[in-house]
């Protein structure tokens, strides 16, 4: 058994998993019993590295693998003991609850695993500048997993639990986030069936699904011509063309909105859904042509070539050949546009003013005033966000290939 | 050739009528003295009536048209009033002189009318047997009054007041430079944090596609419910999820207002500076939402650089930070400048989010939402075409800078 400067990382590391954990599990804890559960930061800290420093004095080699996830389990108990008993020492109240000890086993657990992701293969001993990188990069993942997944959990996590949620319990205690079992499934769902009854969000889910799958539809006739166009023939001005889209594409909404509110005013377009399916085309095409454009550079030409020889016209070829090669492409600027649409807020907050044309973005904006209990507003945004999450996780693989080829707007 | 001007020209002409007219419009309607009032062009409003109502033949009555100029600022010029005389009255005395009637048809010439003018037209008359035989309210039928509405949008007046007002006083180079700190901080942020991510899952693991799908959230959902959720968390109400997290810990005494503080004083070794609560919330916002881009970028250009290189650096001993600093870094630097380029461009032009989260307030007012204030909430819609127009030229400008400086293989 040697002491190095490995056996001090160790200590050190032990004790950064308890912190974290501890904290994190606790405040996990508190949203979902809604009990108090104050997170210990010193008892923690100081269980932690008994329980790390015990890991990394483990037995070593054994059969050419170094301690395997059994020591991980007897590092984390030996914690979570030191833990029980300088939490009785320090405040009986702390380990008296079941949620706290529950909270206590989960953060030991939770810890005990990621000391041995951090110090896996390492010993006790002194190590070099190489193996003291590898624990360092190790740590900084581990905890960069924690972090990003807390970082995007927590607004989901707040907004869903807060949708199911009444007024009165939510004014009692607002860290209680926790699903009431002993209710009816009616009660949890009271603001979405709320919000389909007298707030109209079936029209505004039909309305916002209406002008997105036109804008997709229209984006798509206008787009693959004008692409295809760009990427394949030749003429005059086609460069200049090609490089305009780009520069197009980088016009803010915002700047075009003053002029188009005055010229839709006075056109009787402001308050209409034909409205809005006039502009988001406009807005999405460049981006699909960048995007079609690319796709269609990619392929080879031989196949059109072909199809022109066998004495298809240039129409002919485009429906037949490249259309059906370029399916993929069609189905992630598809998603990509539906997405953009979909989510759009500013243009349907500012033409749309009659509740029986809003869109969700719009609809749910509409909710957000002091009258409107904010139980209500979360499902609104969980009414708004499922079916393009729902698109995006069946999609996922065409969405992020959109993603890639056009999110250079956002 | 004609195939290709027919293939591309709807869509050119599309993206004329909403994109680049729009912004030729922008610059017509910044020298303007416009507001959103004068969105409506000026018309008459009338209103007819018959007084007092004949009951027998020989009453005398008079009909009474009271017109009025609806518009504050418009001029209605050459109102023309064109009615159908109710048969069965004839006009007593003289008719007004701007009027002349022939047979059933009344016409009456009224000029000009100021913005807010109002004008009395009235026409006595005696009702007669007919008008008892076959009673016609003269209101039944409706006059109407043809003239030109001035609008101020397309007459030919111009002024640089919409300029002077925005470029005077402090205000403005106060949103500006909000507006920079905004976009530097946010696009770094973003490309940092989005980097970091890439780190983390540039190795296989089980549930890999998982976790990136998952990373991916924050840009995929709507920004008004991911907003919203962040008010709520954020609020320093007493429904604020991460201030009754943070009190009930004892981490602080008294809830943060991380949206609705401008500025609080911070000491680091007896230096005072004011550190912006609301603006630093909203660009962590920023950078939550889109650092998932950056990511994607940067995990795809990653997984592109062959392990060979990696495996021979390891021969030779080189350590891990040294492999990301001198292999990882260089071969990603040309991607994190397009990030940044584009980023930095679609930082600056962002309005919802911050609109969404304090809606301008507390220091966090951006150029965009400045073009927003001016237009909208002051209802003047020149000043904030100029806001719009100084937006376009920064732009502009950057994107000269892009196509200048980008590497045209990346992107």
């Amino acid at each position: 058994m040697r002491l190095g400067n490995t056996f001090f990382i160790a200590l050190a590391i032990g004790a950064l998993w308890g912190i974290i954990y501890n904290v994190v599990f606790s405040i996990l804890a508190m949203l979902i019993s809604g009990d108090t559960i104050v997170p210990d930061i010193g008892i923690s800290m100081v269980s932690g590295a008994v329980g790390a420093g015990i890991y990394v004095l483990g037995p070593g080699h054994s059969g050419g693998r170094y301690r395997g996830w059994h020591w991980a389990a007897v590092s984390g108990a030996a914690a979570l003991i030191a833990f029980v008993l300088l939490g009785k020492f320090a405040a009986a109240s702390m380990v008296a609850e079941n949620m706290a000890f529950l909270t206590a086993l989960v953060t030991f657990a939770m810890a005990a695993a990621s000391w041995h992701l951090c110090l896996d293969g390492m010993d006790s001993g002194s190590q070099g500048r190489y193996q003291l990188e590898v624990i360092l990069i190790r740590v900084l993942k581990g905890v960069g997993f924690v972090f990003f997944s807390i970082v995007v959990a927590l607004p989901f996590y707040v907004m869903v639990m807060t949708s199911l949620k009444s007024q009165q319990s939510l004014l009692s205690n607002p860290l209680d986030l926790s699903i009431d079992f002993s209710k009816s499934l009616s009660e949890h769902l009271r603001s979405y069936i709320e919000l389909f009854t007298k707030y109209r969000f079936g029209q505004f889910l039909l309305n916002s699904a209406i002008v997105s799958v036109a804008t997709v539809i229209i984006t798509l006739l206008f787009a693959i011509p004008g692409a295809y166009a760009v990427s394949r023939l030749r003429f005059p001005g086609k460069n200049v063309l090609s490089k305009s889209i780009l520069l197009i594409y980088m016009v803010p909404a915002i700047v075009l909105v003053i002029p188009l509110y005055a010229v839709f005013s006075q056109l009787g377009l402001r308050n209409t859904l034909l409205g809005l399916i006039v502009v988001y085309p406009a807005t999405t095409i460049p981006v699909a042509v960048y995007m079609f454009q690319g796709y269609f550079r990619g392929l080879p030409y031989e196949l059109e070539e072909a199809g022109l020889m066998d004495g298809l016209s240039r129409i002919g070829t485009i429906i037949k050949i490249t259309l059906p090669l370029s399916l993929p492409a069609i189905a992630s600027v598809s998603l990509y546009i539906f997405m953009i649409a979909w989510n759009e807020f500013l243009f349907a907050f500012m033409f749309l003013d009659d509740p029986a044309i809003f869109t969700l973005s719009r609809g749910v904006q509409s909710l957000n005033s002091s009258e409107i209990p904010r139980q209500h507003l979360m499902a609104g945004a969980v009414i708004a966000t499922v079916p393009v999450l729902v698109l995006f996780l069946w999609f996922e693989k065409f969405l992020v290939a959109g993603l890639t080829a056009g999110s250079v707007k956002g | 050739m004609r195939l290709a001007y027919t293939l591309i020209l709807p869509t050119l002409l599309i993206v004329m009528a909403i994109v680049l007219l729009p912004l030729l419009a922008n610059f017509w309607i910044s020298f303007k003295p416009v507001e959103l009032g004068d969105l409506r062009a000026p018309t008459i409003l009338f209103n007819e009536r018959i007084r007092p109502t004949p009951k027998v033949v020989g009453d005398t009555a008079e009909i009474s048209y009271r017109l009025r100029n609806t518009s504050k600022r418009g001029v209605y010029a050459d109102g023309r009033l064109v009615d159908t005389f109710p048969s069965g009255l004839t006009v007593s005395g003289t008719l007004d002189s701007r009027c002349t009637l022939a047979g059933n048809n009344l016409t009456c010439d009224l000029g000009t009318f100021e913005p807010m003018q109002r004008e009395t037209l009235t026409i006595s008359v005696i009702a007669t047997d007919a008008y008892f035989d076959n009673p016609i309210n003269p209101r039944d039928s409706k006059p109407v009054i043809n003239g030109v509405g001035d609008s101020i949008l397309t007459n030919s007046v111009f002024s640089l007041d919409n300029y002077r007002k925005v470029f005077s006083g402090s205000e403005f180079w106060k949103v500006l430079r909000v507006s920079l700190y905004y976009t530097i901080f946010g696009t770094l942020g973003a490309i940092v944090f989005g980097l970091f991510a890439a780190q983390l899952l540039n190795t296989t693991f089980p549930g890999r596609g998982v976790v990136r799908g998952f990373f991916l959230f924050p840009y995929v959902a709507p920004v008004i419910a991911v907003a919203f959720a962040w008010v709520l968390i954020l609020d320093a109400g007493p429904g604020g999820t991460l201030n009754a997290i943070l009190m009930k810990i004892g981490a602080t005494d008294g809830p943060i207002n991380f949206l609705g503080r401008r500025a609080t004083p911070i000491s680091i070794f007896g230096l005072t500076f004011e550190f912006p609560v609301a603006l630093t919330t909203v660009i962590s916002f920023e950078v939550w939402r889109y650092f998932p881009l950056s990511f994607l970028f940067i995990l795809a250009r990653m997984q592109s650089v062959s392990s060979d290189t990696y495996e021979a650096a390891e021969m030779d001993g080189a350590s891990p930070l040294q492999q990301f600093r001198y292999i990882s870094l260089p071969q990603l630097a040309g991607i994190l400048a397009v990030i940044f380029l584009l980023r930095f461009i679609w930082t600056f032009n962002k309005f919802d989010d911050i609109f969404l989260l304090t809606g301008g307030a507390a220091g966090t007012r951006t150029l965009t939402v400045d073009i927003y204030e001016q237009a909208f909430a002051v209802s003047n819609l020149g000043a904030g075409a100029a806001v719009a127009v100084v937006v376009f030229f920064v732009l502009l400008i950057s994107a000269l800078f892009i196509f200048r400086f980008s590497p045209e293989d990346d992107g």
